[in-house]
C-alpha cells in the first residue's frame, strides 16, 4: 500500500483507502472513486497535482489530496 | 389559461445541461441568484402544446450528497419546491457516473425523464445504447439528444409533457443486498410509524440516515424523537459495519455503482475503453499539464487573452469615450442656447454624461474578457489552468481555482471578484475576493502612464511593471495575514474533474458573454451613477462655486485631507481631491488632475512635473494602486460577501495604501 502521489505515470492501481475530511471523502466516493476501484494514473510529475482516470473520467487532484488516497 | 408546470434540469458538470437549457428556452431566460447565496440561478420558460413550462437549471452536480453548496442548493430545490418533472441530463459517453445521479434522483422520488445527451459522439464511434432496456429497468422515459446540434429537443419536450401527468409511482429500486435491505426495512418501519419527516420519500430518508448525511441529521435534531432515531440508526450502522468491515456510506455508494456497472453492460452493445474514448484529450493534457510546458503555455494563453482584450477593446473604448465627449459638448452647447442655469448644464454634462460614460467605457473590455473566458471554459482548458496553478496558489495560501479570479483582476476587478464564485469553500472565496483589488486593473494604467511618462520616461515599462509586481507581492502578504487571522483552517484540497476538450459552441459562448456583461452593467451602472452624482454634488456646492474649485466642498475636503499625504510627498489639495474622485473610478484621477490644474491632458505632464518629484510621483502611483477599490468594485464585493468583509476590504486597502506610499517616500528621501 502506498499514497497515490508515490505512483508513476501510466500505473494502474486499486484504491484501498481514502483519508481526509468527511466532505472530501463523500465527494470522491460519490464521483465513483471508492475502495476497490481501479484507476489509471494519467500524469504525475511527482511534486504537483496529478491526473487519474476511471473509465472516461479524468480527475485532477491537488497534491494534498493525493497524499491521503492509498492505493495498491 | 394555459396549464403551468415546473421542470428542473439536473446533471453532472459538463453534461451539456446549459446547452439543453438554451435550446429549450431560447432567449426567454433570466439569471438571478439562489436565495441567500451567490450561486447563479437560471430560469426560463417555453410553451409546448398548451402547457406553459418553467425551466430551472440546477447547478451541475455529481450526487445529492449535499456536502458542497451546489449540491445543497440542487437538493433543497428538489426537496422543498417539488418540481413537476426533473430532467436528468446524461453525458452518454460517461453513462455509469451520470446515471449515478439519476439513481439518486429516483430514490428522492422525483418524476424523472432521462435525457441521453451528446448521443451523437458515441454513436459516431459505433456504440449503441438500448434505450428500451434502460427505460424498462429504471421505469422512466428515455430520450436521446444531441443538444449542440439541436437534435432531439422536440422529443424531450414531448416526454416532459407526457410524464407531467403520470399518476403511477416509479417502481425502480436498487437492491442493496440482504444485510442492507434488512436494516432499511427496519428503519423504514420505525420512521414510517412515527411519521418522522414524512414529507420525504421514506426509502431515501433511511438511506441518507445510514449514509450519515449531515443535512438530514441536522433536520432530525430538535425533533422529539431525536434520541430514539439516533439510537436506532447507530444500532443499524454498527451492525452493518461489523458485518462489512468498513463504513456504511462506502457500502451504499459501492452497491449503487455495482448495480450501474451491470446495467450499463446490459444496455450498451459496445463499451469503449479508456484509451479509445479520451485519446485526444489525454494527448493534449500530456502537453498542457506537463511539468515543464504547463506553466509557460498557460502564461502564453493569458498573454494572448490580454493582448486580444486590450488591442481590440481599446479602439472601441475610445469610440465610446469620444461619443460621450461629443454628447457632452452638444448638450452643453444646447444648454447655453437655452440659457439654462449653469448647475443644470453641469449636472447633465459633468455628472450624468461623464459618470455614465466612465462606466460604459469599460464595457468593450469586459465583454471581450468574458468572451475569452467563455471560450476557455467551454473548451475545457479553464479546469486545467486551475490544476496547473494549484501548487503555486497553495504557497500563497489560496486555492488553485483562485488563480482565474486573480488573473481577471488585471483586466477589471469586478469580473475577478465575481469569478471567485467557482470556489467551493466559502473561506477560500472570501480571501480571494479580499485581495483581488490588489491586482492592478486596467483603469489604473492611465495614472501610471501619465506619471511614469513624465518622471521616468526612460524606464517607463520597468516602473509600470514594478507596480503590477508590487500588487502581486502585497496580495500574497495580505492573503497570508488575513488567512492567519480569519481563516485558520487549511485550504480545501483540489478535486476537480478535467472534462474532455470540446469545441466551444458559438451560441453558448455568446449567451454566456452577454449574461456576465449585462450583469456588470446593471450592478455597476446603478452604483456608479449614484456615486458620481454624489461627487458632482460635493464639487458643485456651495452654490455659485466653480466646479471642483478649492472653495467647493470637495476642494475643502481635499485641503482637509492634504496634510495626511504630506508624509507621502504629495500633500496638495489637488492630489487629495483627485484621489477622492478616483474612488468613483480610478481612471477619473487623471482627468481630475487636469481639471484642477486647469489644463488639458496634453499639458498635464509639464504641470505635474512642477508639483511632484519623481519620488512623490512613485508614492502617488503606489497609493493609486492600493487605496480603496473603486465604487463599482466595492459594490460588487458587498454583493458577493457582506458588509463586514466590504468594510474590511475598504479599510485595509486605505491603510495599506497610505502606509506603503509614506514608506516609499520616507525611505526614498533618505537615499536621494
Amino acid at each position: 500500500m502506498k499514497a497515490l502521489n508515490k505512483t508513476l505515470t501510466g500505473e494502474k492501481v486499486e484504491i484501498v483507502e481514502i483519508r481526509g475530511g468527511r466532505g472530501l471523502v463523500t465527494k470522491l466516493l460519490n464521483m465513483g472513486f471508492y475502495p476497490g476501484v481501479i484507476v489509471e494514473v494519467i500524469s504525475n510529475c511527482g511534486y504537483g497535482p496529478l491526473i487519474i482516470a476511471k473509465d472516461g473520467m479524468r480527475l485532477g487532484l491537488g497534491f494534498g489530496m493525493a497524499q491521503k488516497i492509498f492505493v495498491k | 389559461m394555459k396549464k403551468k408546470i415546473k421542470v428542473a434540469l439536473a446533471g453532472n458538470p459538463n453534461s451539456g445541461k446549459t446547452t439543453i437549457f438554451n435550446n429549450l428556452t431560447g432567449s426567454r431566460q433570466h439569471v438571478g441568484n439562489w436565495p441567500g447565496v451567490t450561486v447563479e440561478k437560471k430560469e426560463g420558460t417555453f410553451a409546448y402544446e398548451g402547457l406553459n413550462i418553467k425551466v430551472v437549471d440546477l447547478p451541475g452536480i455529481y450526487s445529492l450528497a449535499s456536502h458542497s453548496l451546489d449540491e445543497k442548493i440542487a437538493r433543497d430545490f428538489l426537496l422543498e419546491e417539488k418540481p413537476d418533472v426533473v430532467v436528468a441530463i446524461i453525458d452518454s459517453s460517461n453513462l455509469e457516473r451520470n446515471l449515478y445521479l439519476a439513481v439518486q434522483l429516483l430514490e428522492l422520488g422525483v418524476n424523472l425523464v432521462l435525457d441521453l445527451n451528446m448521443i451523437d459522439i458515441i454513436e459516431n464511434k459505433g456504440m449503441r445504447i438500448d434505450i428500451e432496456e434502460l427505460s424498462r429497468v429504471m421505469d422512466v422515459p428515455v430520450i436521446k439528444t444531441a443538444a449542440n446540434k439541436g437534435k432531439g429537443i422536440d422529443n424531450l419536450k414531448s416526454a416532459v409533457k407526457d410524464i407531467s401527468v403520470r399518476e403511477e409511482k416509479n417502481t425502480f429500486e436498487i437492491d442493496y443486498g440482504n444485510d442492507l435491505e434488512n436494516e432499511i426495512r427496519n428503519l423504514s418501519r420505525f420512521l414510517g410509524e412515527k411519521k418522522i419527516l414524512s414529507r420525504y420519500s421514506l426509502r431515501w430518508l433511511v438511506l441518507k440516515l445510514l449514509e450519515q448525511d449531515e443535512n438530514i441529521l441536522a433536520k432530525i435534531k430538535g425533533l422529539p424523537e431525536e434520541k430514539e432515531v439516533e439510537e436506532k440508526v447507530f444500532e443499524s450502522i454498527a451492525k452493518l459495519e461489523k458485518h462489512f468491515g468498513y463504513d456504511v456510506e462506502t457500502a451504499i455508494v459501492e452497491r449503487r455503482y455495482a448495480f450501474l456497472r451491470g446495467l450499463v453492460k446490459e444496455c450498451c452493445h459496445k463499451i469503449m475503453g479508456i484509451r479509445e474514448r479520451e485519446e485526444i484529450t489525454d494527448r493534449i493534457d500530456q502537453i498542457v499539464t506537463n511539468k515543464f510546458l504547463g506553466i509557460p503555455i498557460f502564461l502564453g494563453l493569458m498573454w494572448f487573452t490580454f493582448q486580444l482584450v486590450f488591442t481590440f477593446g481599446a479602439p472601441l473604448a475610445d469610440l465610446i469615450d469620444s461619443f460621450f465627449g461629443w454628447l457632452g459638448g452638444i448638450v452643453s452647447l444646447g444648454m447655453n442656447v437655452l440659457a439654462a442655469p449653469a448647475w443644470i448644464s453641469s449636472l447633465l454634462v459633468d455628472g450624468i454624461i461623464g459618470g455614465v460614460g466612465s462606466v460604459l467605457i469599460f464595457l468593450p473590455n469586459i465583454l471581450l474578457l468574458f468572451l475569452m473566458i467563455s471560450i476557455l471554459e467551454g473548451s475545457g482548458y479553464m479546469a486545467r489552468a486551475a490544476f496547473i496553478m494549484d501548487r503555486v496558489m497553495h504557497a500563497m495560501g489560496l486555492h488553485g481555482k483562485s488563480f482565474i479570479p486573480m488573473m481577471l483582476g488585471f483586466g477589471c476587478n469586478i469580473p475577478g471578484i465575481m469569478a471567485a464564485r467557482t470556489l467551493e469553500s466559502e473561506k477560500d472565496r472570501i480571501l480571494t475576493i479580499l485581495v483581488n483589488p490588489l491586482m492592478s486593473c486596467s483603469a489604473r494604467l492611465p495614472i501610471y502612464t501619465l506619471f511614469a511618462g513624465a518622471f521616468f520616461a526612460e524606464h517607463q515599462g520597468l516602473v509600470v511593471f514594478s507596480l503590477y509586481f508590487m500588487g502581486i507581492v502585497l496580495a500574497i502578504v495580505v492573503a497570508r495575514i488575513f488567512k492567519s487571522i480569519f481563516f485558520k483552517k487549511e485550504v480545501a484540497p483540489l478535486i476537480m474533474e478535467l472534462p474532455p476538450y470540446r469545441l466551444p459552441q458559438v451560441k453558448s459562448v455568446l449567451i454566456h458573454m452577454w449574461e456576465k456583461g449585462s450583469l456588470f452593467l446593471k450592478k455597476a451602472g446603478t452604483i456608479i451613477f449614484v456615486g458620481v452624482m454624489f461627487v458632482w454634488l460635493l464639487a458643485s456646492l456651495p452654490p455659485g462655486v466653480e466646479y471642483a474649485a478649492k472653495e467647493s466642498l470637495i476642494g475643502k475636503l481635499g485641503s482637509l485631507l492634504a496634510p495626511l499625504f504630506s508624509l507621502a510627498g504629495f500633500g496638495t489639495w489637488q492630489a487629495a481631491v483627485s484621489l477622492l474622485f478616483g474612488i468613483v473610478a480610478k481612471e477619473i484621477v487623471v482627468g481630475t488632475l487636469g481639471t484642477l490644474y486647469g489644463v488639458e491632458e496634453v499639458g498635464l505632464k509639464s504641470v505635474i512635473m512642477q508639483h511632484f518629484t519623481p519620488l512623490s510621483a512613485y508614492a502617488f502611483m503606489a497609493m493609486s494602486l492600493i487605496y480603496v477599490p473603486c465604487i463599482a468594485a466595492i459594490a460588487t464585493i458587498k454583493k458577493e460577501t457582506n458588509w463586514k468583509w466590504t468594510v474590511l476590504a475598504v479599510g485595509y486597502s486605505l491603510i495599506l495604501g497610505w502606509v506603503v506610499a509614506v514608506l516609499i517616500y520616507q525611505i526614498g528621501i533618505l537615499f536621494i
